[in-house]
């Protein structure tokens, strides 16, 4: 149970291998020795996340195969898992950055960032979100992007899946209130991660640690949305309102 | 009979809240609930006191005390008082004040229920005197999953002894027989005083609190150096006839305590932080007297005065409070002294701190009351570094020999709980028996356990 002081006992990582899963997943474990359950495609992958997750101060660690583009097969997973315990957290970093132009090139590229990140992602949250309001209490977290607030010319395939995500996860929030349960959406900046790997870093841009303290914040806070960094709140609340035709030529 | 509902709970502290199906508590549903449980079981519920999550059960069912309670019988001759449990405390003194008759044993506020305050085994201003509520029990009916049962220090003790402090986990409380305590007036006879920090404070209460029924000391927890624990200590007994002025007084069995005012829904967070609650703390040492014998008070002004306000949890906003109180061995004064500091020093404000000695403790195998100081703090939440601060506070304590108040509990690690608790395996062996499929859940036991890791690991 998620204490008063925001403190939680049980977390559970949908993409359970990516840097800011993990990030997340080391800082809500720390203070009570949490169980954590990493769910993910790479079991490789999966092992080495397990043992920085453990380093960090976890209790039992676990992992568990999760493909977010095998819709079919969430529900039966969502209910597997949860028949074993309680979640307190649930992190949905599942994702993939695709590249632009290929699926600017080939639209079956693009079709395959959909599918992972917003179908996928909204699937697996709508079977999670099922379970957290049958027991009564819990924290979905749901990594959204910067991007899904205005979708950015330089990639709108991926902004436009994040946007949708980002969209689903606050009627999702809404439709939960009363029930114990609660969705927190974050927007990062650009994250350097091994995701991001060797694309040149930009304004604004956080670590996965930033991100982790702001989840971690947030919900000891009980906040609905939050930005990473802080500041990117009021930037986007200016960018928002841009023109068209100026924010297209602008270089973001 | 109302329906069911579903909605969220919380404690007094409105932390952490979860939802539950809440149904009303009569004894045929107690006794259903418990037959058909659902996958998350059922706790019982009575005025939401308890600070932290002891009367919540996320995805559960959580049984509403209050609704119909009422007082059952009473024996004018041995002063034994049958309750239903949801009988509010409240209730019972306005029933049983005019009649010469008081409770063996109250908390800070009326406003708790007779199964609450067995199922948290509540203490008073009177412990060192009287113990807690446990030792004024003469006998409990309770809805197991097992069946009903019956227990009383004589009939199935370990039942008993296990409920009392039990935090409901042992069955669902259906009626209690409590002592009352004969009285002569509805005034207690009060002298006030003012220390001037925390040795002269415990200098004080260890030489004379035993020469009254009641005592406990508020202290200053903002005021640093010097006059660290400064303090203001109350200490009074029931007042007799002959104290009251303008003999023969005409009602002194007249009592009739009112709410004055309600704080308002919506309080934003951080209105109790480090500057307000150094006014608060210094208006409160200036008002008190020096040092003043033989005032006579009424009932509800030197044992309820926080139920003047009416939600008074409120003035703490969204973000809520906790309360953090322990007990700790008499040799182990600088337990309290350490607490204060560090709390201080982190700028994490208490406007309410109370200090209390504690008599002999009972047989209660989660009973919190031992022989000790017992040192209590409302903390808002969201200040300075309290979640460290308190597990560093929890290591002292428990190397002190001493223990935290689970019914005040809402963030303890729960690793601590069999060190603070030794007689746990004992408590859990009566549930076991009473409850072999574990159909009491609430969020108190799931957070620490209490009847041990519910999860298969896999």
């Amino acid at each position: 149970m998620r204490d008063a002081l925001g403190a939680v006992q049980s977390v559970l990582v949908l993409g359970g291998s990516s840097d800011i899963g993990v990030a997340i997943a080391q800082k809500l474990a720390r203070p009570r020795g949490a169980s954590v359950v990493l769910a993910g495609r790479d079991a490789a992958a999966l092992q080495a996340a397990a043992a920085r997750v453990r380093g960090a101060g976890a209790g039992i660690v676990d992992t568990t195969a999760f493909d977010a583009d095998d819709v079919d097969s969430h529900g039966e997973l969502a209910q597997k898992l949860f028949a074993q315990r309680d979640y307190d957290v649930v992190v949905l970093a599942a994702g993939v950055l695709g590249d632009q132009a290929a699926a600017e090139a080939d639209y079956r590229e693009a079709v395959a960032v959909w599918r992972t990140n917003f179908l996928g992602c909204a699937s697996i949250a709508m079977c999670v979100a099922q379970h957290l309001r049958r027991q009564g209490h819990g924290t979905l977290v749901v990594l959204s992007s910067v991007a899904a607030e205005r979708v950015r010319r330089s990639n709108f395939v991926y902004g436009a899946a994040k946007a949708g995500l980002d969209g689903l996860a606050q009627g999702l929030g809404d439709s939960l209130v009363a029930t114990g349960a609660r969705v927190i959406v974050v927007r990062p900046g650009f994250v350097t991660t091994k995701m991001t790997q060797g694309r040149e870093s930009v304004p604004f841009s956080s670590t996965p640690q930033a991100v982790a303290d702001a989840v971690d914040n947030a919900i000891r806070r009980g906040s609905e949305i939050v930005w990473v960094p802080a500041s990117l709140r009021l930037v986007m609340a200016v960018l928002r309102h841009v023109p068209r035709v100026v924010f297209r030529r602008l270089p973001l | 009979m109302p329906a069911e509902q579903h909605r969220l709970l919380t404690g007094w502290g409105r932390t952490a809240p979860t939802a539950a199906t809440v149904v009303p508590l009569t004894e045929a549903a107690a006794q259903s609930t418990l037959k058909n449980p659902g996958e998350r079981g059922v706790i019982a519920r009575g005025l939401g006191r308890s600070y932290g999550d002891a009367a919540q059960n996320a995805g559960g069912v959580v049984l509403d005390g209050p609704a119909h309670a009422m007082l059952r019988a009473f024996d004018a001759t041995t002063g034994v008082a049958t309750l239903q449990a949801g009988v509010p405390l409240d209730a019972l003194l306005r029933a049983m004040v005019p009649l010469g008759w008081f409770v063996p044993v109250t908390p800070g506020t009326r406003f708790v229920t007779v199964g609450g305050a067995v199922a948290a085994d509540i203490h008073g201003k009177n412990h060192h005197v009287d113990g807690s509520f446990a030792n004024h029990v003469t006998h409990l009916r309770l809805a197991t999953p097992a069946g009903e049962r019956t227990c009383s220090p004589e009939e199935d003790p370990d039942l008993f002894w296990a409920t009392l402090g039990g935090m409901g986990l042992t069955g669902v409380i259906l009626e209690a027989g409590v002592r009352l305590l004969p009285i002569a007036t509805a005034f207690m006879r009060v002298d006030t005083e003012r220390a001037t920090d925390l040795d002269d404070l415990m200098a004080r209460m260890a030489l004379h609190d035993h020469r009254y029924r009641y005592s406990v000391a508020w202290i200053d927890c903002v005021t640093r150096g010097r006059a660290l624990g400064r303090a203001v200590l109350t200490r009074g007994d029931h007042a007799e006839l002959v104290d009251l002025p303008g003999r023969p007084h005409r009602a002194p069995l007249q009592y009739d305590p009112h709410t004055r005012l309600t704080a308002p829904s919506l309080v934003p967070s951080g209105v109790v932080r480090p500057g307000t609650a150094f006014l608060l703390n210094e208006a409160w040492y200036r008002k008190a007297p020096k040092l003043r014998r033989g005032a006579i008070r009424t009932v509800a002004s030197f044992f309820h005065p926080l139920d003047g306000v009416r939600h008074w949890n409120r003035m703490y906003g969204k973000s809520g409070f906790l309360q953090y109180q322990f007990v700790v061995p008499f040799d182990r004064e600088d337990v309290v002294r350490t607490a204060i500091q560090r709390l201080t020093a982190a700028r994490c404000p208490s406007v309410l701190a109370v200090l209390k000695r504690f008599g002999a403790g009972n047989g209660g195998h989660l009973s919190f009351p031992q022989p000790g100081w017992s040192l209590a703090l409302d903390l808002p939440v969201g200040t300075g570094d309290l979640p460290r601060i308190l597990d560093e506070l929890d290591v002292v304590v428990v190397e002190a020999g001493g223990r935290v108040y689970l019914a005040k509990d809402s963030r303890m690690s729960p690793e601590f709980v069999p060190v603070m608790y030794p007689r746990l395996s004992e408590w859990r062996a009566v549930c076991d028996r009473v409850d072999p499929d574990r159909v009491l859940q609430s969020d108190l036991d799931r957070r620490l356990a209490l009847r041990r890791g519910r999860w298969k690991e896999p």
